[in-house]
């Protein structure tokens, strides 16, 4: 099938130029919202500060992570008696400097977040678009699929898949995706059902548009603020999953520095040091908050449908 | 929903579940490593000769698809098959470790809801107050936190820094009451046996404070929103009318009907919980079915986890299935 061009490049150009006027009023517009909301800021400046700490932990820790010191085992943090500012927050059963075990922490946690999230909204956009577009027997086996896995309590599956397939990187991101990529999909084949039918698709489709090009370029733009939306939330609940597979040791394993693993050695020793489990839990509340306030906010500024 | 609409509903469910057994035991069948050699403990253990004779009156030598069909013709016996390490039928093993599960299942709910009914209709009916803004941040720390670590810092507090509740098991040993139904609270109510009673409330505590405070959170949400919806109905701005104090028509007329998306959230947390508490039942050695699957999974006893993890699912799907047939029972205008 022949593609008509539905505009000349001159008008290509000036279309251009307006497309990116609207853009730029639309950002702007949405950061009046979004700016209103000061609990959603500071959540937003949490995660920031967690993502710097994350990335230039070589830089901001003050010690190895993974150097054990068995001479200065169990120090307590600074402000307690036997405490120094050598360790702010202490060290642990092997004399590692809590601190920058932490720091590293944040590491492991926001790697996993970041990369089961954008695995998962890249294989639920895809699904999402291919099931609502085509529908038929392709929507029917995709929908089946995503009910059968909807069907496992989240972490159930993701414990037994670990126990079974073992430690690793690539287990762990396969064990957190298995259901994550549903919920996008089934945001975006909702809104592709519904843009199926309305008059700037139906009018792509009278020009001559072709399939691939109606669903990426008509249909998606506009699902872009639910799916960011959901998938800021959903980085918290990965990462509380993450934590709670590295807790059981089944997730980000040692010497790697995981917040999850830290409050289970911590837990070991919770008798006589209760830094070891209480810092590390504190990182993760600090972190999955600040997530959470963050795509509240962005829930209200871009799509208060969502809301419901 | 009329009756013709549940049984839709309830054979929509076969195929998911047929799915799920499917999923379940292909994953046990891909799964690294020999079963019969994890069964007499590990590798070298027995002689090739054994082990095929071993895998051979096992059927484990029989093609995949044979094996899957046997594994649901016994899944409808209620055979789950025998586990690898402890020699006893998982079915067996299961059924002993269910009260342990149910009952602090039951106490968490109590408690999530104690905490979040009265927090949800305050805040709804104290709109933008303090209270309010303090319920609403209650819940996004509810939410964020892990509750694995809530569990260790209540642990902490009070088992180790006040020493008021014991921090692990479900009570001493010896002190069990007699067997009635396996859930000890109940047990020993029933047997007027008030030490053990006493004894096992308080093992209870933390758990089920640990668990009630997670769900409370969403509980909590989902009340206060309702409740904000249903007070500006019209009978409410009437009952108002007629001259009923505020705490009148909140109890009397409102909460009936702003509890009803908080029955639903209830049944699907009954399903979470029962789904998985692996975690916490973990942190406080609640000798539950979560601790088994998590000490199965250590001790690479597989054919209790598929088990368990198909239990989990049928009871998760259950309890969707539930709370979607209590809301249209309990909400009329909801059709399907």
């Amino acid at each position: 099938m022949a593609t008509a061009t539905p505009t000349t490049p001159v008008d290509g150009r000036a279309a251009r130029r307006r497309a990116w006027a609207r853009t730029r009023e639309q950002l702007a517009d949405f950061w009046r919202r979004f700016s209103k909301n000061r609990l959603a800021v500071v959540g937003g400046v949490v995660l920031l500060l967690v993502i710097i700490m994350g990335l230039f932990a070589p830089w901001i820790a003050p010690h190895d992570p993974t150097l054990p010191n068995f001479r200065n085992r169990f120090a307590p943090p600074a402000w307690m008696e036997g405490g120094s500012w050598e360790h702010p927050l202490g060290t642990d059963q092997l004399g590692r400097d809590m601190l920058s075990r932490i720091i590293w922490g944040a590491r492991a946690s926001l790697k996993v977040g970041a990369v089961v999230i954008s695995f998962a909204t890249v294989v639920g956009i895809f699904m999402g678009l291919v099931s609502g577009y085509y529908g038929g027997w392709v929507d029917v086996v995709i929908q089946r699929l995503s009910d059968i896995l909807l069907a496992f309590p989240y972490l159930v599956l993701a414990i037994a898949l670990m126990g079974v397939m073992g430690p690793g990187f690539g287990n762990l991101i396969l064990a957190l995706v298995y259901k994550e990529w549903v919920t996008p999909s089934r945001i975006v084949r909702g809104e592709v059902l519904a843009a199926k039918n309305v008059e700037y698709v139906e009018a792509a489709r009278a020009v001559g548009a072709r399939d691939r090009h109606i669903m990426w370029r008509e249909i998606l733009p506009n699902t872009f603020s639910s799916v960011i939306v959901v998938a800021t939330l959903r980085v918290a609940w990965v990462i509380l999953m993450e934590a709670s597979l590295s807790f059981l040791g089944l997730g980000v394993q040692p010497p790697e520095p995981a917040w999850g693993s830290m409050i289970a050695q911590g837990r070991e020793y919770i008798f006589s040091s209760w830094w070891l489990a209480t810092f590390p839990g504190i990182a993760i509340l600090l972190t999955v908050l600040g997530i959470n306030l963050l795509g509240e906010g962005l829930r209200d500024a871009l799509d208060p449908r969502l809301r419901e | 929903m009329n009756i013709a609409q549940v049984i839709t509903r309830l054979l929509q469910l076969i195929p998911v579940i047929i799915g799920v057994t499917f999923i379940v035991f292909s994953l046990m069948y891909l799964t690294p490593g020999d079963p019969v050699e994890v069964m007499f403990g590990g590798e070298g253990a027995v002689s090739e000769e054994d082990l095929a004779r071993i895998r051979r009156e096992l059927g484990l030598d029989r093609p995949f698809f044979e094996q899957y069909l046997r594994f649901l013709g016994g899944l409808l016996r209620g055979d789950l098959g025998m586990s690898l390490v402890q020699r006893q039928p998982v079915a067996r093993l299961i059924a002993g470790r269910l009260p342990a599960t149910i009952e602090l299942t039951a106490a968490a709910i109590l408690v999530s809801l104690v905490i979040a009914i009265p927090a949800g209709v305050i805040s709804a009916v104290r709109r933008y107050s303090t209270i309010d803004k303090l319920g609403t941040l209650g819940t996004l720390l509810g939410v964020s936190m892990p509750d694995f670590w809530l569990g260790l810092v209540f642990i902490l507090l009070f088992g180790i820094t006040w020493k008021v509740l014991p921090i692990s098991g479900r009570m001493p040993f010896g002190m069990e009451p007699e067997h009635v139904t396996g859930l000890f609270v109940v047990d020993a109510v029933l047997t007027r046996d008030w030490v053990a009673l006493k004894t096992a409330l308080r093992h209870l505590a933390l758990p089920a404070i640990t668990l009630g405070t997670s769900m409370a959170a969403l509980t909590m949400r989902v009340t206060r929103s309702s409740m904000l919806e249903v007070v500006q109905q019209d009978y409410i701005t009437f009952a108002r009318a007629k001259g009923l104090s505020g705490t009148q028509v909140v109890l009397g007329h409102a909460l009936k009907n702003a509890l009803i998306p908080t029955v639903t959230v209830v049944t699907l947390n009954i399903g979470i919980l029962l789904g998985g508490n692996m975690i916490v039942e973990s942190v406080f050695a609640w000798p539950g079915l979560g601790r088994l699957v998590v000490d199965s999974i250590y001790n690479r006893d597989y054919t209790v986890v598929q088990a368990a993890v198909l239990i989990y699912a049928i009871t998760y799907v259950t309890m969707n299935f539930l709370a979607d047939v209590l809301y249209t029972v309990l909400n009329p205008r909801v059709r399907f």
